[in-house]
């Protein structure tokens, strides 16, 4: 331990970080002490509340107004904890550089990224001219793998898509070649396909220029792919450090075996569990098509001519990629997205073509549950008034019913009484998730949208609500439509899936065929790009890639 | 982890389990001074006689022109205005009009804003181009030139006429406001979760839309008490506001402009009202924002 911390492009020792006064204080991160050498990836993994951001924003002393850190963080010679801020700005940037979760957030919108680049690299070379500026620009845009550099440079952060942000956000940070680059949840904004070449760029980075890596992520299978050492955090101390192959091969923690069980896994259930036999349909679609855009000008066809059905008692996947038009599929069944062309059918009733009331009426048969609870319910509303409005108001339940009936939907999501005056931001995400989902049942609904409902969620809980889930809709019998894009969840609980790409249905069928023997290309694509978290299985994977590449 | 563990094993240690009362956050200081300071300026509007008579002298309209801008002397605390009227006995008269015109507008302006803001804002299309279009020439409409003729042809100039014509000019601010906020609330995924149940437009609007647009809306308009009282007084300076012998601290306040120098105290005294009334104001609008505020600590 000794000469490794000498060595150390990093080292923590000690770190603790509170907040509060003294007495009620609340200590988030607890003597934290971890390493990182020359060219190591090391990845800090863990829940939500763990800790894992603060110790980050630790080492760049940005911690939060209000906290204080106490321990060492040496980092370029210098101890971050008790430098002056002046100091610390000399590292940041120079000696350590940090990428964020969300890169089109992180672009200045109005500049151009020639500009936003240039400014990086005349602070860390300020001698430079302008044609140097240039061809260094240039330089990072090529190791990070852009195509077309040189007209990226005029282009503006909306013009690019949220792969290449996430790319040239990586450029800026590599433009003084720091040592260290924290990478803050660096792919959970983006799809699998683009996470996947995102990971291969940092990976390349650590070949290449020999910078080491704090990776800070939730996701197993993204710290499989990309990771040397793991430190897995819980409630703000270090549960477990070790390799990574050690960390999934053989892991000491109790923690960090349930974590492990708790991600969802392609093929975990086996082809065996044929799903309901095919019932009359609930839903029907046939040739959907959702334009947005004006009258005048051009359209933009989010839904091209989509038509699927879900029966009675099925839950039917609804996958792909971010403007694959799956969300606005379940909007347009709702009513909140126009239908432009087509047919839907719920329950019988045709949306497009009734009258409002018969369609208001088609309509409560609907259930939705939304992917972030905390936007999706009424923050002035607490959990028992969400839950009886739509009881009294819409399926108009006596008043002297109503609480019964909430108490009943309450435990059927399992979620205490004790919760039920209490509003949405005083519960945990995985109790907001299930007020919502109480919610979405409360009109007792033949047709449930989920639009990617554990998404926003740790995989601890997403485990939990959807057990939850599941059980409820065997016992309901509701017709399911679960939008997602984790392919290891719909695997787990979906019995058929329909993949979509650019608005059109790519591939329809059994979930064992779509997932085990896809016949369509980017069907196969996408489901190669979801990492397993697995480092032998994932290096295998990537040497195949790099084969069938070559 | 920590998720189920506290929704199933434990219950919420908060000992209130039940509705919540908004007593106990409205006994704070931060609502009970604002909120006392405003109450007794209400029993001053409502009662100026006696509390004008405290220090002998209450009559405002009983002047001696040989004391015409004499500082505060005994009996008369606030010292005289240019006539030689008592300036404390005519602060505490004007308070009726002043506060009357203050709160009859902002609640009026406020109204008008907050029905065609939330229109234009909910609905947008047509009726958001033509709502948005009539706020413009509103707000373009030079407000001195319009209040002259609106008032110069309006026969008795009493609070509710003034207030009504201060309104009418006050109004397309805070609906801009409202269309804004609105705008950025209807997108919101709690309110396409409770479209998507069938509940009824005016419920989405008055229990989902408008509680999470509307603060913006309510602290622009504990500012506008204060602005228009002032406006009161500039209409008055212009001979088209209260007519005397109404009182008012806007016709007291622009009486002093021209004398401050010489006589700061007709100044000071009546401004000094016109800034406590805003102040507490705007700092019960505050402390009630919070009160409603589920999210507060």
């Amino acid at each position: 331990m000794a000469d490794q911390s000498e060595a150390a492009v990093l080292a923590v020792e000690h770190l603790s970080v509170a907040f509060g006064d003294k007495g009620h204080e609340s200590v988030v991160v607890d003597d934290v002490s971890f390493a990182i050498g020359s060219a190591e990836v090391v990845a800090l993994v863990g829940e939500s509340g763990s800790g894992k951001s603060m110790t980050a924003m630790s080492v760049l002393g940005i911690t939060p107004f209000g906290s204080r850190v106490r321990g060492r963080i040496v980092v370029g010679g210098l101890d971050t904890v008790a430098a002056t801020e002046q100091q610390r700005r000399m590292i940041r940037g120079r000696v350590v550089s940090m990428i964020f979760q969300d890169p089109v957030a992180a672009l200045d919108p109005v500049y151009s990224i020639g500009f936003q680049m240039a400014e990086a690299v005349r602070r860390s070379s300020p001698d430079l001219d302008r044609a140097a500026v240039r061809a260094r620009c240039l330089d990072l845009l090529e190791s990070v793998e852009i195509p077309e550099p040189e007209r990226r440079l005029k282009q503006y952060p909306h013009e690019l898509s949220g792969g290449q942000c996430q790319r040239v956000m990586i450029a800026i940070a590599l433009a003084a070649d720091p040592d260290l680059l924290i990478a803050d949840e660096p792919t959970t904004a983006l799809d699998v396909t683009v996470q996947a070449e995102v990971l291969d760029v940092l990976r390349k980075l650590r070949r290449d220029r020999t910078t080491s890596i704090l990776l800070i992520t939730h996701d197993m299978g993204v710290v499989a792919d990309l990771a040397d050492r793991v430190v897995v955090m819980r409630n703000g101390k270090v549960e477990e450090e070790g390799t990574a192959t050690e960390i999934f091969g053989a892991p000491s923690a109790d923690y960090t075996r349930q974590l492990l069980d708790a991600v969802p896994r392609l093929g975990r259930r086996g082809q065996a569990d044929p799903g309901p036999e095919a019932d009359t349909p609930v839903l029907i679609m046939e040739d959907l098509v959702v334009e947005y855009g004006h009258r005048i000008g051009h359209k933009f066809r989010a839904v091209d001519e989509v038509s699927f059905s879900v029966g009675r008692g099925e839950i039917l996947g609804l996958v792909g990629e971010s403007g694959s038009g799956k969300t606005t599929i379940g909007k347009a069944i709702a009513g909140l997205a126009p239908i432009t062309s087509g047919v839907v059918t719920v329950d019988g009733v045709s949306l497009a073509d009734t009258s409002g009331a018969r369609r208001r009426a088609a309509r409560s048969k609907i259930g939705i549950v939304f992917q972030n609870p905390l936007l999706s319910l009424n923050p002035r509303y607490t959990v028992h008034r969400t839950i009886a409005e739509p009881l009294r108001l819409v399926a108009g339940v006596p008043a002297a019913e109503v609480d019964d009936r909430v108490t009943q939907l309450l435990s059927d999501v399992g979620l205490g009484e004790a919760w039920r005056f209490r509003y949405p931001h005083e519960l945990s995400g995985g109790q907001r998730q299930r007020a919502a989902i109480a919610r979405a049942l409360a009109l007792d609904p033949t047709l449930l949208i989920a639009d990617e409902p554990t998404s926003a969620l740790d995989v601890s809980v997403q485990a939990r609500v959807l057990d939850t889930f599941r059980e409820l809709q065997s016992r309901l019998g509701f017709a399911c439509l679960f939008i997602s894009h984790d392919l290891a969840v719909v695997d787990e609980l979906c019995d058929r899936v329909v993949v979509l790409h650019n608005g059109r249905v790519a591939e329809i069928g059994d979930r064992h065929q779509i997932l085990f023997t896809p016949q369509d290309p980017y069907t196969r694509r996408l489901i190669d790009a979801v990492p397993v978290p697995d480092p032998a299985e994932q290096a295998r994977r990537r040497e195949s890639v790099a084969a069938a590449r070559a | 982890m920590t998720e189920t563990v506290i929704s199933q094993t434990i219950e919420p240690t908060a000992t209130i389990v039940g509705k919540r009362s908004w007593g106990r956050a409205l006994l704070t200081p931060s609502f009970l001074v604002p909120a006392v300071v405003l109450a007794i300026l209400i029993l001053i509007a409502l009662l100026p006689g006696p509390i004008a008579g405290i220090f002998g002298h209450g009559d405002p309209h009983a002047c001696d022109l040989g004391r015409s801008t004499d500082g505060p002397a005994n009996g008369h605390p606030f010292g005289f205005d240019l006539q030689g009227c008592d300036v404390y006995a005519n602060v505490i008269y004007g308070t009726r009009s002043s506060l009357s015109v203050g709160l009859l507008t902002t609640v009026l302006a406020m109204a008008v804003a907050l029905v065609v803001g939330t229109a234009a804002g909910m609905f947008g299309g047509w009726l958001d181009t033509v709502l948005s279009r009539l706020t413009d020439i509103f707000l373009g409409f030079p407000f001195l030139l319009g209040a002259v003729v609106v008032l110069g042809s309006v026969g008795e100039r009493s609070v509710l006429t003034v207030s009504l014509v201060l309104a009418l000019f006050g109004w397309p601010t805070m609906a801009r406001l409202t269309r804004g906020a609105v705008r950025g609330v209807r997108g919101a995924e709690f309110v396409q979760a409770g479209q998507a149940m069938g509940l009824s437009t005016w419920r989405i609007v008055t229990r989902y839309v408008l509680p999470s647009s509307i603060s913006p809306v309510l602290v622009l308009a504990t500012i506008t008490v204060g602005g228009v009282i002032v406006s009161e007084s500039s209409l008055t300076y212009l001979g088209i506001g209260l007519q005397p012998p109404a009182v008012s601290w806007g016709l007291e306040l622009s009486a002093a402009s021209g004398n401050f120098e010489r006589a700061p105290h007709m100044l000071i005294f009546p401004a000094l009202f016109l800034v406590i009334t805003v102040l507490a104001i705007i700092g019960l609008g505050d402390a009630l924002r919070t009160a409603l505020d589920p999210k507060r600590s």
